[in-house]
């Protein structure tokens, strides 16, 4: 995917970015911010994750091999759906479970899709897509589903006078849950919203502005871009709508019971 | 186990009967409800009394079938309740909180809002009705326009109870629905739930046999006085029948 020419960084490129950190330092000692250890360790953790995420990918892309491939993508997958329940301030068992649950379901479907149904890649385990298109839709879902969880447990939490007045008046459980549930989607899908609002806008997004940066056309990352926006889209609902009917299961039983006591603050 | 029962009449089964229902915390395992036995049948006005924290409410909260039990069962016209029935149950046996809960909107969202769900859906609301019920509790037709959030303590309660009542449950269990409002409001409530249960509320032309039941849980003696005629105390989770306390006044 090269048509032009991508100037190449050595590492002394990389020295001369480093001694922009020094402006920070500067800033940092002049008005006695007293943040000079932070920067300085912040600078340096950026390039040793940095360098071993290269190298680590590096290896995966020319091993090319399937099972080290899905090993590496069930890995991002677990750390991102581990992410997305620790936000929440009210917690119940099994909330890991559930928020590791639908970043997997909903980030793995909608990857499949864009992979095998839109870029049509060979084979189907192609380091090169898979990896860096699942991590944009996990980072993406990671927030859909953060956020849906915060908000059901909130509302339900706030709401639960109002969840059994409508029991009481003899609501399902689900009629009873509606409600809270409508919410908690809403808030989960909004940040999304936005961002596909003023894309293009206020934002270049990292993925076309490095695709150009590369030597590809405008028109044709702008086309990647557009997939990846919808795929994104869809990945960040599905997950939002998945935790929430996942905390339905959890929190309201058969009997068309509130089990409230579920929910606890996180200490 | 306590067995407490009124004999009944023709062998009819009551109305609704619990049959040695205990509960137990969910989360430490302490005994909320010694296991209890009771029935209700259509005229029965039931009190409750009984210090805070003896396991009133989880009495009530248990016949409405809002909490797990850990034993007993609960029987509605003499048979037991399935799973997927208990809305429909609910919509028979309707408890009424004590701090009432208003949804979004006026006073006439709030009536209407019941019919939306499919435990009521044959059935439509009646604005004659609310205004009958409205004027019953000395509130004029213009009360329906009222925002739900703007209402006093006393007067979400009248409208708590109307929502309630203008379903025709056959059983009302009421947790201290008054505790919190003043002696106005309070004898409102009282005459209401009173009339309402002997039918003096009733549509013209509905149901003429109807004979619901209520139950209370009250802390005054005087009004235990002025609402039961079946007097129970419940002390750390046990049930039992207890003539009425002296009425204070």
């Amino acid at each position: 995917m090269s048509q032009g020419h991508l100037a190449d960084l050595s590492f002394s490129d990389l020295g001369i970015a480093a001694l922009l950190i020094l402006v920070n330092g500067a800033i940092s000692l002049a008005l006695r911010l007293n943040l000079e250890k932070k920067l300085a360790l912040a600078a340096v953790r950026t390039v040793v994750q940095l360098l071993a995420i290269g190298y680590v990918l590096q290896w995966v892309f020319e091993l090319n091999v399937w099972y080290v491939v899905l090993a590496i993508l069930a890995l991002m997958t677990l750390i991102a759906g581990h992410a997305s329940s620790r936000r929440s301030g009210l917690r119940y068992d099994g909330i890991g479970a559930d928020g590791v649950l639908s970043v997997w379901g909903s980030s793995w479907v909608i990857t499949a899709v864009g992979l095998f149904a839109i870029l049509r890649i060979h084979p189907w385990y192609e380091p090169q897509y898979a990896i860096p298109i699942l991590g944009m839709i996990l980072g993406n879902t990671l927030t859909g589903v953060s956020l849906g969880l915060e908000r059901i447990t909130e509302e339900l939490n706030a709401r639960r006078d109002q969840i059994e007045t409508l029991l009481c008046l003899g609501a399902t459980r689900w009629e009873a849950f509606r409600l809270p549930a409508q919410q908690a989607v809403r808030a989960g899908m909004m940040p999304m919203i936005n961002s596909m609002s003023v894309v293009g806008i206020v934002s270049l997004p990292g993925m076309m502005t490095g695709q150009v940066l590369a030597g590809q056309g405008p028109a044709e990352a702008i086309r990647y871009q557009i997939v990846i926006m919808f795929l994104i889209a869809s990945a960040s609902a599905l997950g939002t709508v998945a935790i929430v009917l996942l905390v339905y299961r959890r929190l309201f039983s058969a009997e068309h019971r509130f089990l409230y006591w579920r929910l606890v603050e996180r200490k | 186990m306590s067995s407490l029962s009124t004999p009944s009449i023709a062998g009819a089964p009551p109305i609704l009967a619990a049959r040695g229902i205990a509960r137990t915390d969910p989360l430490v395992g302490a005994v909320l409800l010694q296991p209890a036995t009771l029935e209700l049948f259509g005229g029965d006005q039931l009190v409750v009394s009984g210090a805070s924290g003896a396991g009133k409410s989880v009495l009530m909260r248990s016949l409405a079938m809002l909490d797990p039990l850990s034993a007993g069962t609960v029987l509605l016209h003499g048979e037991a309740v399935e799973a997927a029935a208990i809305p429909a149950f609910r919509a028979q046996v309707a408890y009424l909180r004590q701090r009432p809960s208003m949804l979004p909107g006026t006073v006439e969202d709030n009536l209407r809002f019941p019919y939306t769900l499919a435990a009521h859906c044959r059935r439509s609301y009646s604005r004659a009705r609310a205004l009958a019920l409205l004027a019953a509790a000395g509130k004029p037709a213009g009360f329906l326009d009222k925002q739900a959030r703007d209402l006093s303590g006393g007067e979400a309660q009248i409208v708590a109870l109307i929502r309630t009542l203008q379903l025709d449950p056959a059983v009302l269990l009421l947790d201290e629905p008054t505790a919190a409002l003043d002696p106005e409001a309070t004898a409102v409530i009282e005459k209401m739930v009173l009339d309402w249960a002997a039918g003096r509320l009733d549509e013209p032309g509905g149901a003429a046999s109807r004979k619901a039941a209520t139950a209370w849980i009250t802390h005054s003696p005087a009004q235990e006085a002025r609402i039961g005629n079946r007097h129970f105390r419940m002390h750390a989770g046990l049930l039992s029948e207890a003539p009425p306390a002296q009425a204070a006044s």
